[in-house]
């Protein structure tokens, strides 16, 4: 009987060392009422990324500050900001490190967009050169 | 066909080896610094925190003398160790201004009674937006600004002993 009154205790803890005790943001995860708003800035929070778990978009992520960003988004967007607007108000604070789809227009951006494509010509060049070498063998 | 080029796919793979190992060896870099470092602080206004200090806005941060800019929590951890360096700060002359960041009155209240209260104002930003808007990404974060209001360094974590020198010259270089 004991234990078992323990164990309903437990059931009945509060986490202590919460993080906040605040309520999220007011749009961290209510949607927009305008269904093509609320697209736009969904589609938004795909491509940022969270400040605080650093390999998940914001629309992805529990984190409180991720809350916290998707809501800047969506107020942003019913304010009437187009979402790149919004993203370069981040990228201005953040760098280009906050989006994921960045920009072609520095010397560390340009390899992620073109890399993959010299790579896949060197395949293919290198597979013609086997492919032909095979055909003189016979 | 060169002979030269049979070696080539090794020497891709080698590469690709090194750029893992690399990636693998040398530790995470979480630290994202903010781009606002030598620009103006961005308009804002916030109620104050508690009911013993007043409100701040970002023309509190212009009063023509340097000032730091320590955004805490009271539900963060590191923020009690820099307490006591920020206390020391404050007994040097220097104004700190805070903002609390996701917090309710009663714990920012209850944190700055049991680790003491180095502040000047303090606004309470409980969305993060003041945070987002000067490119913080976390607690606790300390800001230099000028007496123009212009943002000069960004200290990123707590504040440890061996770094209350700097911000004092940096502190000064502002002035």
């Amino acid at each position: 009987m004991k234990r078992f009154l323990s164990l309903l205790l437990f059931c009945l803890a509060v986490p202590v060392a919460a993080q906040t005790g605040l309520p999220p943001a007011p749009y961290a995860d209510r949607q927009l009422d305008d269904p093509r708003q609320e697209a736009a800035a969904r589609d938004l929070m795909e491509e940022l990324r969270c400040l605080k778990c650093q390999s998940q978009s914001i629309a992805d992520s529990n984190a409180p500050m991720a809350g916290d960003m998707r809501s800047q988004v969506r107020e942003r967007i019913a304010a009437g900001e187009s979402p790149e607007e919004v993203r370069s108000w981040l990228i201005e604070r953040y760098g280009n490190w906050v989006s994921y789809n960045p920009p072609i227009d520095s010397a560390v951006t340009w390899p992620l967009w073109f890399a993959p494509i010299i790579l896949l010509l060197a395949a293919l060049w290198l597979a013609r050169g086997r492919f032909r070498q095979s055909k003189d063998d016979e | 066909m060169n002979r030269w080029l049979l070696w080539l796919p090794l020497v891709l793979f080698g590469m690709f080896f090194a750029a893992v190992a690399v990636g693998l060896m040398i530790p995470k870099d979480n630290i994202i610094e903010s781009k606002m470092v030598g620009k103006p602080m961005p308009a804002f206004a916030l109620p104050a925190a508690i009911e013993q200090r007043p409100a701040l806005s970002s023309a509190d941060l212009k009063q023509g003398k340097p000032t730091l800019l320590n955004i805490f929590a009271s539900w963060c951890v590191p923020c009690i160790a820099e307490a006591p360096q920020l206390l020391a700060l404050q007994q040097a002359g220097v104004e700190i201004n805070a903002i609390a960041s996701r917090d309710t009155p009663e714990d920012v209240a209850n944190f700055l009674n049991r680790w003491g209260n180095p502040y000047t104002r303090i606004g309470t930003d409980t969305t993060s937006r003041v945070q987002l808007a000067v490119g913080s990404s976390g607690v606790p974060e300390t800001f230099v600004i000028d007496g123009n209001g212009i943002i000069v360094y960004q200290h990123i974590g707590e504040i440890r002993p061996e770094d209350v020198p700097k911000l004092l010259e940096l502190l000064e270089e502002a002035e």
